[in-house]
């Protein structure tokens, strides 16, 4: 979790990753953010997010992103 | 022909009042109510008593937003979209060289002006009276000539301070009558528009809508991160015709989401701002074998679109898409020291004709030095724009764009000028000094800077204030000092060859 909040604060220093839980419903990630951040996850993590992956669920909060993380190291 | 863009909504209201020109999810138009708001907008701006001036329009990107643009040219004035996501400081540069008579401002946006301390006359669209002086809007267009601004749009300046391009009614129509016949746009049309309205790439698809009676389906920003989200509203909002920068395709291509859903409706697939990849349109191609693809080339200073390529063979997936060739009543050569670049040989991208900005605002210095004397031609005024591309012929007579001349990038659709990046990292206070370099095949802005106390967040935080977030930096490298060559300048070569080291 460490290292994602850390990957999290370079994209977007401003925003409070451990308390905002709507990221994408409130419009405080917009696509810049998401593709960046697609690709430093798929870069630290080793893995590959499929377009079924990459929906809004996925990316509301620091913890839905770390599930997501997880459940793609274990596929 | 055509003098004024007034005139397609004026023809276009006639044939098809109530069929829709422009809706989002929350709201749509007629061409009629289009027509009306423009007008009720254009009345509104009349007590202002200006003509050929600017009107800063600052909205959310809704059907409102054109009607106002077409309010300012109701008014006899011209338009500048300003994106509200900008930053105060890049806003606040704007307004001072473009000097706005009037904000127009929506609900929405009102409390991101307040916050800018802009204290000169804002007007709310909201507020606006149903009131329509038909006469006096007459007058106005008796005086209006083809040759006058519509709009002006900011981009990228090297010196930190962004440049307007002014652009005329004339170069519009040329543009809009080309597109609409090239790839036969009609009222059947429905066109998915991605581009944000401050993005020149967007001019087409209003003017298309206008001119043809085609409508428009403005899609939510946000879908286009989400590419599983993004397909399915293609398919349910029958859109047939798209218009997009490479970035919001290669999302798509690049999570093979195509393999899933693959909306039946499209037929027209164009892409803009910057190179598309080919690797990425050759996966788009496989599942559209029978679209029309198109890659278009333009700066802002040549209203949109100077050249095109319709693709018509196979390329591998290593091959560059040629930008193809000139679009309608313009002409593009390729310039090598004042003299013509030979085939096969590289040159600088020149283009003449009507598509020509008429300068940029406010500013005759960097008007004087980008559109200049055609020099292949002394016998009498001719200007050309020089482009700052460097392209060359194929076997084919097509133009393949191979570099920039100078700073200037073309990042996820954006264009910029590392010089205003590096401005305002230079600006913040822990930092000594900075260079910025473009990693074109990851795509990243590389930052180097010094200044021992300086941490990466800190930079970016303070980067928020001054430049859009499509100016940050993907990578920051912290050193001593900045390497520099024998006469004393930062030496980018060296910067690029310690940056590719670090990488391997």
């Amino acid at each position: 979790m460490e290292t994602l909040l850390k990957i999290l604060a370079e994209i977007r220093p401003d925003v409070d990753f451990e308390e905002n839980k709507e990221l994408v419903d409130s419009g405080e990630l917009d696509s810049f953010d998401i593709v960046t951040l697609v690709g430093e996850l798929c870069e630290e993590y080793d893995i590959e997010i499929g377009a079924d992956d990459i929906v809004p669920e996925n990316f509301n909060s620091a913890e839905a992103i770390m599930a997501l993380v997880t459940r793609l190291q274990e596929d | 022909m055509i003098r004024n863009v007034l005139e397609y909504l004026e023809q276009t209201t006639t044939r098809f009042p109530d069929k829709v020109a422009f809706a989002t999810e929350k709201q749509s138009y007629t061409f009629a109510q289009l027509q009306q708001r423009a007008k009720q907008i254009g009345t509104a701006l009349l007590r202002f008593g200006v003509k050929r001036a600017p009107i800063a329009v600052m909205t959310e990107k809704t059907p409102d937003m054109v009607a106002a643009f077409l309010g300012c040219v109701y008014s006899g004035n011209f338009y500048t979209p300003i994106d509200v996501t900008m930053p105060k400081e890049r806003i606040l540069s704007i307004f001072e060289t473009l000097q706005p008579v009037v904000l127009l401002i929506d609900e929405k946006s009102q409390k991101q002006t307040d916050a800018l301390g802009y204290t000169k006359e804002r007007l709310l669209l909201e507020d606006i009276p149903q009131v329509i002086e038909q006469d006096a809007l007459l007058q106005i267009r008796k005086t209006a000539i083809d040759t006058d601004p519509l709009y002006a749009l900011f981009t990228s300046g090297s010196t930190g301070v962004p440049k307007g391009v002014v652009i005329s009614h004339q170069a519009v129509v040329n543009l809009t009558e080309w597109y609409a016949e090239t790839f036969s746009i009609t009222e059947q049309e429905i066109i998915g528009n991605q581009a944000p309205f401050y993005f020149d790439s967007s001019v087409k698809d209003i003017y298309a809508v206008l001119k043809t009676g085609a409508r428009m389906e403005i899609i939510p920003k946000q879908l286009f991160s989400f590419p599983v989200k993004l397909l399915p509203y293609l398919e349910e909002k029958q859109i047939n015709y798209i218009d997009w920068v490479p970035s919001a395709l290669c999302i798509i291509a690049n999570t093979n989401a195509l393999e899933k859903i693959c909306p039946a409706t499209l037929k027209k697939i164009m892409f803009v701002g910057e190179a598309m990849p080919t690797k990425q349109f050759n996966y788009w191609r496989k599942y559209y074998p029978d679209a029309l693809f198109a890659n278009i080339y333009g700066p802002t200073e040549t209203t949109v679109d100077c050249t095109y390529y319709i693709i018509d063979r196979e390329f591998a997936d290593d091959e560059p898409l040629p930008i193809g060739h000139a679009c309608r009543n313009t002409d593009i050569f390729l310039l090598k020291d004042n003299r013509l670049a030979e085939e096969g040989e590289a040159g600088e991208v020149c283009v003449r004709g009507r598509c020509l900005a008429l300068g940029y605002y406010n500013n005759p210095q960097k008007t004087e030095e980008a559109f200049i004397q055609n020099p292949l031609n002394p016998y009498y005024p001719e200007k050309i724009y020089k482009t700052g591309d460097i392209a060359k012929y194929n076997a084919y007579g097509e133009i393949i764009f191979l570099a920039r001349k100078d700073n200037q990038i073309k990042h996820m659709g954006h264009r910029i000028e590392l010089g205003e990046i590096e401005t305002a990292v230079q600006s913040i206070d822990l930092i000594e000094n900075c260079a910025c370099i473009y990693d074109t095949d990851s795509q990243k802005i590389v930052l180097f800077y010094s200044g021992a106390e300086a941490t990466q967040a800190y930079i970016l935080k303070k980067l928020r204030d001054k430049v859009p977030k499509y100016m940050f930096p993907n990578v920051m490298m912290q050193m001593e000092t900045l390497p520099q060559t024998l006469n004393g300048k930062i030496d980018r070569l060296q910067l690029r060859e310690y940056y590719v080291q670090e990488n391997q």
